[in-house]
């Protein structure tokens, strides 16, 4: 028996012509825009979406509503960016939203630019997404030639400009301010916050900063109201959430449920478990970034922020990587901490060298080189990365590192004593 | 007045900065933004950038996109490409080069006419990717027309473990299959098109198991 997913940002989902504009609109595509623009004022779209309680589903999990208010009013410029970057390992539900349902996307960000009354939208994509943005394109066109995107949309004296974004391969750019420097046209560094970027962001103008799933959930509650929304979810995390389950599981994908569904349902029923006899050892609940969970700890948590918070992890991205029995967590541990020794963009010591440092640690640790001190300083090093540096990628290396030491410390020191066997021999 | 004697100068065992006395004179000319008639820009990239740069408050922020048609038209985002650039964008080579060095998708070296990028992180690892890898290096065989790299998550761990092939997703795959793209990039045929992730259906809709049996933990 498998457990139903409950769809709503992916409903339709399955039909190939939901990415066209006529097939969009044959699901009463666009009905939210007309709404929001013919019989709205911004406040009260706004006051929607604050409403609804929908929280960020690029990473840190903050009201969207509330965000948008944080834009000053006034006449000056502001921008919105949609956060299309999704380069974080085990994460790939935007790439979905985008690729079947466009339209949902560019409908949402219309709208969400009318609430925060931005003139320009990006949405910025990772380059190595060229088919999603072909897609994105040709959607984007057909919008603008329907009056949806342009110069007084539907003759409301109301404009939007929106240009799709390609990035170049750079997991940093998804970090919000590095992506406005990326759309700026320069290398994508991080900046120092305050000023957040709601105040000073694009070209110095206030800017909101959504990630796709987010803003693709704002036509439908602004359709059917903030109250259908939170009849979705739990107090805390209202509203449904595409999840991305990879690793050891027989049915990798994307999966929409409420938010609050049991993990364990999601891993065994309907990503179809490990198989093979093996049993989970643990996951990552909310990307490669979040700190693992072991099995015991965290199958039986409800799939929500406030769970995974109280868990001592997060939902993040809500994106899970199931690790089972025959996976070795120190050389996972590997693998987490080289991706972001890659991708650290070296403005910060903490970052810069801690992620090196820990390459190497981890790396002395599975060729048999390393000595039982080793374990301690690693730990340590992770301790000194969080809280240190400008922006959280440090802290998103340190975490899931930090957390398989401290959980998995019996493996690492086998792995230890096992290589340091072989090489000595 | 001698900036030496000026007030401030209080200690002469200090040394002094030669600039003071001699004055700042740059030791090189500082890059100048290249002219039109001096790179010889195919007229088509030329218009393409000034369409790019219309679209943005900020002509500056074309500067991927430029990169980008640069790289298309040449291969590689060649020296000759990037003044060419340059001298439409009103900025200096040498900052168009420092955005391109920044990111993995701009080569400032030149790569064959076919990117094949295996994707070697936490999901593709677990399901072989390392082997993979190794068949698509081995296939490709030091051809210098296809060039094979691991590659960081490419958003598709669903397809565990899988290839970009010219910017095009493919996976899962089996070691094996990586002899039979290469085959067919070279002949020119389609790339394992029963592969390709345009053609999944939704996991939930799949009803199949979506994944090829897992190599183990062998790890590096
Ligand atoms: C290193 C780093 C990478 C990030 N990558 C992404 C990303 O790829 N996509 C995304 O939506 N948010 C990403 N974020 C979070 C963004 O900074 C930002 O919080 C988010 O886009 C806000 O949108 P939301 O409120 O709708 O979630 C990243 C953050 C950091 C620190
Ligand atoms: S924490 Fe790392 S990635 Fe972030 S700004 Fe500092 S060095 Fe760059
Ligand atoms: S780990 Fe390979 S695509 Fe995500």
């Amino acid at each position: 028996m498998q457990m139903p997913e409950t769809r709503v940002l992916l409903k339709h989902a399955e039909d190939p012509e939901l990415r066209t504009l006529a097939g969009y609109k044959r699901y009463d595509g666009y009905g939210a825009l007309e709404k929001a623009y013919r019989q709205m004022e911004a406040e009260e779209v706004l006051k929607e979406l604050e409403d609804s309680g929908l929280r960020g589903r690029g990473g840190a999990g903050f009201s969207m509503g509330k965000k948008a208010s944080f834009l000053p009013r006034g006449e000056m410029q502001k921008y919105l960016c949609c956060n299309a970057d999704e380069s974080e390992p085990g994460a790939f539900k935007d790439r979905e939203l985008m690729q079947r349902n466009p339209h949902q996307l560019i409908e949402g960000i219309a709208i969400a630019a009318l609430a925060a009354d931005a003139g320009h939208a990006f949405i910025f994509i990772r380059g190595e997404y060229d088919l999603q943005a072909d897609i994105l394109d040709a959607a984007v066109a057909e919008a603008y030639e329907a009056g949806y995107l342009g110069e007084n949309i539907l003759g409301t004296r109301r404009d939007l400009e929106l240009v799709v974004h390609r990035g170049a391969g750079a997991y940093i750019c998804g970090e919000e301010t590095a992506l406005l420097d990326a759309l700026e046209g320069k290398r994508g560094n991080p900046r120092l916050k305050p000023p957040f970027p709601a105040v000073q962001g694009l070209y110095g103008g206030p800017t909101l900063i959504n990630n796709v799933e987010t803003l693709s959930n704002v036509p439908r509650i602004v359709a059917h109201g903030a109250e259908w929304f939170r009849g979705f979810g739990t107090e805390q995390s209202p509203g449904t959430k595409v999840v991305s389950v990879s690793g050891c599981v027989q049915r990798p994908g994307n999966y929409e449920v409420e938010l609050g569904v049991p993990t364990r349902e999601l891993i065994y029923e309907l990503a179809g478990g490990p198989g093979g006899g093996r049993e989970v050892k643990a996951f990552y609940p909310g990307g490669s970034s979040s700190p693992v969970l072991t099995a015991e700890e965290g199958l039986d948590l409800p799939y929500s922020f406030e769970d995974m918070a109280a868990a001592g992890s997060m939902l993040g991205s809500g994106s899970i990587i199931v690790a089972d029995d025959s996976v070795s967590i120190p050389h996972m541990a590997l693998r987490t901490a080289r991706f972001y020794h890659h991708e650290s963009c070296g403005k910060c010591t903490p970052c810069r060298e801690g992620t090196n440092w820990t390459v190497k640690m981890l790396e002395r640790m599975v060729h048999g080189e390393a000595t039982p001190m080793d374990l301690d300083i690693v730990a340590s090093v992770q301790e000194n990365i969080i809280g240190h540096c400008l922006c959280v990628l440090g802290d998103s290396m340190a975490m899931p590192v930090g957390a398989m030491v401290r959980k998995f410390r019996g493996e690492f020191e086998q792995v230890m004593a096992e290589a340091g066997t072989a090489v000595a021999a | 007045m001698s900036p030496v004697d000026g007030p401030g100068v209080s200690n002469p065992n200090l040394p002094v900065d030669p600039a003071l006395v001699e004055g700042r004179v740059p030791d090189r000319v500082p890059e100048q933004v290249p002219e039109l008639h001096e790179v010889d820009c195919p007229p088509d990239l030329k218009e393409h950038i000034e369409t790019l740069m219309g679209r943005y408050p900020d002509r500056k922020s074309a500067s991927i996109p430029a990169l980008w048609a640069v790289q298309r038209l040449y291969g590689w985002c060649t020296p000759e490409g990037i003044r060419q650039a340059a001298a439409v964008m009103r900025v200096t080579p040498a900052y168009l080069e420092s955005v391109a060095s920044f990111y993995d998708l701009l080569h400032t070296e030149p790569v064959g006419t076919h990117k094949v990028a295996v994707c070697t992180n936490i999901s593709c690892w677990m399901r072989g990717a390392d082997e993979l890898l190794e068949a698509f290096r081995s296939a490709a065989g030091g051809d210098e027309d296809i060039f094979v790299t691991g590659f960081e998550c490419l958003g598709a761990c669903d397809i565990a473990p899988m290839v970009s092939i010219d910017e095009r997703y493919f996976g899962p795959l089996e070691a094996a299959e990586a002899e039979t793209a290469i085959e067919q990039l070279r002949t020119g045929k389609d790339v394992l098109p029963e592969k390709a992730l345009e053609k999944r259906p939704l996991a939930g809709d799949a009803g199949s198991t979506g994944g090829v049996p897992r190599a183990g933990d062998a790890d590096a």
